[in-house]
């Protein structure tokens, strides 16, 4: 089934307003395209962040569907339980609904601190979708650096100084370990492709077993960019190439998206204040290799999609 | 039907676990657990219980799965040992606040460090304020009633918190002993069908569990649960009656032997009553009047209860498997002074024993006895029993 306006407009919102999430905040954007792209009912873990402080402040709930939030690191552990305990009562007999799972957790939560919990699940098998809300740092906390965040940018934990320039490691990437865990469906989205992220969510919950999403979501306070642009500067992420859009269905990988000009990685940093001082002349070097970087992993990818030359 | 068997305490907790029935068991292998998830995942293999299992990455994920099964309203249980319990120790407390009616075997176990795999009881002592209820098992069958009467505790509708039935590793763990069973009918009727009020999978009527919860009002959640840990006491007394009425051992607080007249009493947990026991007798043969309080529920603590089971001794030897690092002894006798503060005049010296597994023999017990007796000890100041100087 095709998504489209008409349909989704008809369509209750499982999260509801009055949520407290920032103004233009890329990561609740995100979630609710997810949510709203279920077909079937879903129960949702979140992990401590962001997103579990905005929806959920005692006694309010912005979740008009089933929701737990256990602790930071357990997401997907947590979802293992849940989905378990569907899996024990369908085999006795003791329920018949089909029930959708989505794990969410943030950056921290899932590159970080919640990478055994959610390596460990997705080995297992268990029948669920894990959606990571990338806004790479620990932006809850105060905009600390985790391993999501891209190399030179300024955060709490990673400041600019006389000796410093930010961040000094790239990010690791973790939907290829996702890949690597043999799972039948891993994919990178945007909230900006709303559509593409929408269809991915659609088609990973048609999938039984383990799936994985990881979806850029701006932070205007972290990232330092007027809170009306969180979508346009998702957009610059995916245009430089900086944030591709794929997914691997069964080990087949596929681009979903190529950037008619692959805009240069400057175009990405201008964006945002956290790279203010990369345009400083005497880091000029360090912008070239960060460039040189994108471009390897860019060409590693239109390789494994089977795209090279065009 | 009632039948006898021969069994170690980790095959009886695994007994236990089969006629339970659990819909959902999340564990992870730790020494000397490991034997428990043996035989019950064999049960599973042989499609003689119902039960999903999930093995887990760790035993933090083991308990945040529980925590999640738990609330998706469906029967949950595991087990540990000491590093492991550590390790969900973050969890242990989210379970318990979640008001979630998990049970989870403890096989007591060192705490690293040092490393060392034998008895001692650091790991349950070391979550005691983690809201989970607590009651040590001196034996095999003993671990068997605990384990059928946690589930019952857990989920009574006034109490609505985990349970945590402990035993000795390896002293208890695995050791053969003689366990009367009950019969599986028996204990299915016994333990009854989990009623939880509110699941996650009950999409009709979405909840939210574990949300944020501020100044405004987790005081007041954190009253409620201290509430519901004092009814526990009265839900503890009414399923050990219960019990007892149905297979001939009942259950209460804690196991006074020959304590009524006695001038003076050892009080302990787990394994070391039995030793403590056969002490007494000797003792008692040859005119002494000696008893042994075996604390059976650590957690809620039944304070008034003990303080007018001993407080009419002269004085009293609180034996802990544990060190408390507090600069006076281990976690349990602070209790008990505290419980028998202003309830006479017994004095009461603390004795700190079998730390990483060392043995507590009759002569240690003995040298104990004979401590109290002649005025020996100086209450200020734990003694460390049976530790080279």
């Amino acid at each position: 089934m095709a998504i489209n306006l008409k349909e989704l407009s008809k369509k209750p919102v499982p999260l509801s307003p009055g949520h407290r999430a920032c103004a233009g905040c890329g990561s609740i954007i995100a979630i609710k395209l997810v949510l709203m792209a279920a077909e079937e009912p879903v129960v949702c873990t979140c992990a401590t962040g962001c997103m579990e402080v905005v929806t959920t402040i005692y006694p309010y709930t912005a979740w008009r569907v089933p929701f737990m939030h256990n602790a930071f690191e357990n997401s997907a552990a947590t979802m293992s339980g849940i989905e378990t305990a569907y899996r024990a009562l369908r085999k006795q007999g003791r329920i018949d609904r089909e029930i959708r799972f989505i794990a969410f957790g943030g950056d921290g939560g899932t590159y970080d601190i919640g990478l055994q919990a959610l390596s460990g699940a997705m080995e297992r098998g268990h029948d669920f979708l894990y959606v990571c809300y990338n806004n790479e740092a620990y932006m809850n906390t105060g905009i600390q650096r985790s391993g999501s965040t891209p190399m030179c940018a300024a955060t709490s934990t990673s400041p600019v100084g006389k000796e410093s320039i930010g961040k000094r490691q790239y990010a690791k990437d973790l939907t290829k370990i996702m890949v690597a865990h043999g799972i039948p469906y891993a994919a990178q989205a945007s909230p900006h492709r709303w559509m593409d992220l929408m269809e991915k969510v659609r088609k990973a919950l048609r999938i039984r077993g383990p799936k994985f999403i990881n979806v850029i979501s701006s932070c205007h306070r972290g990232w330092r960019v007027p809170m009306h642009t969180s979508l346009d500067v998702c957009k610059t992420a995916v245009e430089t190439c900086h944030w591709p859009l794929f997914e691997v269905e069964d080990g087949a990988w596929r681009l979903n998206y190529k950037p008619k000009r692959k805009a240069p990685i400057t175009e990405w940093f201008g964006t945002q204040k956290r790279f203010a001082h990369l345009t400083k002349p005497e880091n000029a070097k360090v912008v070239e290799e960060i460039q040189a970087g994108v471009d390897r992993r860019w060409s590693e990818l239109l390789h494994l999609c089977g795209e090279e030359g065009g | 039907m009632k039948r006898t068997l021969a069994l170690t305490g980790n095959e009886s907790a695994a007994e236990a676990m089969r006629q339970i029935n659990p819909d959902v068991v999340a564990a992870y292998p730790i020494t000397p657990q490991t034997e428990l998830m043996h035989a019950f995942t064999q049960l599973v293999a042989d499609g003689a219980v119902k039960t999903e299992m999930i093995l887990v990455e760790s035993e933090h994920s083991a308990m945040s799965a529980c925590v999640g099964a738990a609330a998706a309203g469906v029967r949950v249980m595991t087990a540990t040992s000491a590093n492991g319990l550590a390790l969900m120790w973050e969890i242990v407390y989210i379970a318990a606040s979640l008001r979630l009616p998990l049970v989870m075997a403890v096989v007591n176990r060192a705490l690293s460090g040092p490393i060392n795999i034998h008895c001692d009881h650091s790991d349950s002592m070391g979550c005691r304020d983690s809201g989970w209820i607590q009651l040590y098992g001196e034996n095999p069958q003993e671990v068997y009633d605990n384990m059928l009467q946690a589930v019952r505790i857990a989920e009574h509708p006034d109490v609505l918190l985990p349970v945590m039935p402990t035993y000795d590793g390896f002293i208890i763990s695995h050791t053969l002993e003689r366990v009367d069973v009950i019969g599986d009918d028996e204990a299915s009727a016994f333990v009854g069908e989990p009623k939880p009020r509110f699941s996650l999978l009950d999409i009709d009527r979405p909840v939210t569990y574990g949300p944020l919860d501020l100044q405004d009002y987790y005081f007041e959640h954190k009253k409620q649960q201290a509430e519901a840990m004092k009814r526990a006491k009265e839900v503890v007394r009414e399923v050990g009656e219960e019990y007892g009425a149905r297979t001939g051992r009942a259950y209460g607080f804690f196991d006074a032997y020959r304590t009524e007249d006695a001038e003076q009493i050892i009080l302990c947990l787990g394994s070391a009553a039995g030793t403590a026991k056969a002490v007494a007798d000797e003792l008692r043969d040859g005119g002494r009047k000696v008893g042994v309080l075996k604390l059976r529920m650590f957690r809620p603590f039944p304070a008034e209860e003990l303080a007018r089971a001993i407080g009419h001794a002269r004085s009293i030897a609180v034996l802990d498997r544990a060190e408390g690092f507090n600069g006076v002894g281990g976690p349990v006798c602070p209790e008990v002074k505290a419980a028998l503060y202003k309830a006479g005049g017994a004095d009461v010296f603390n004795y700190v024993y079998g730390l990483g597994g060392r043995d507590l023999g009759p002569d240690l017990i003995r040298s104990v006895f004979d401590d109290l007796e002649a005025g020996r000890a100086d209450p200020r100041e734990a003694i460390h029993l049976g530790v080279r100087s």
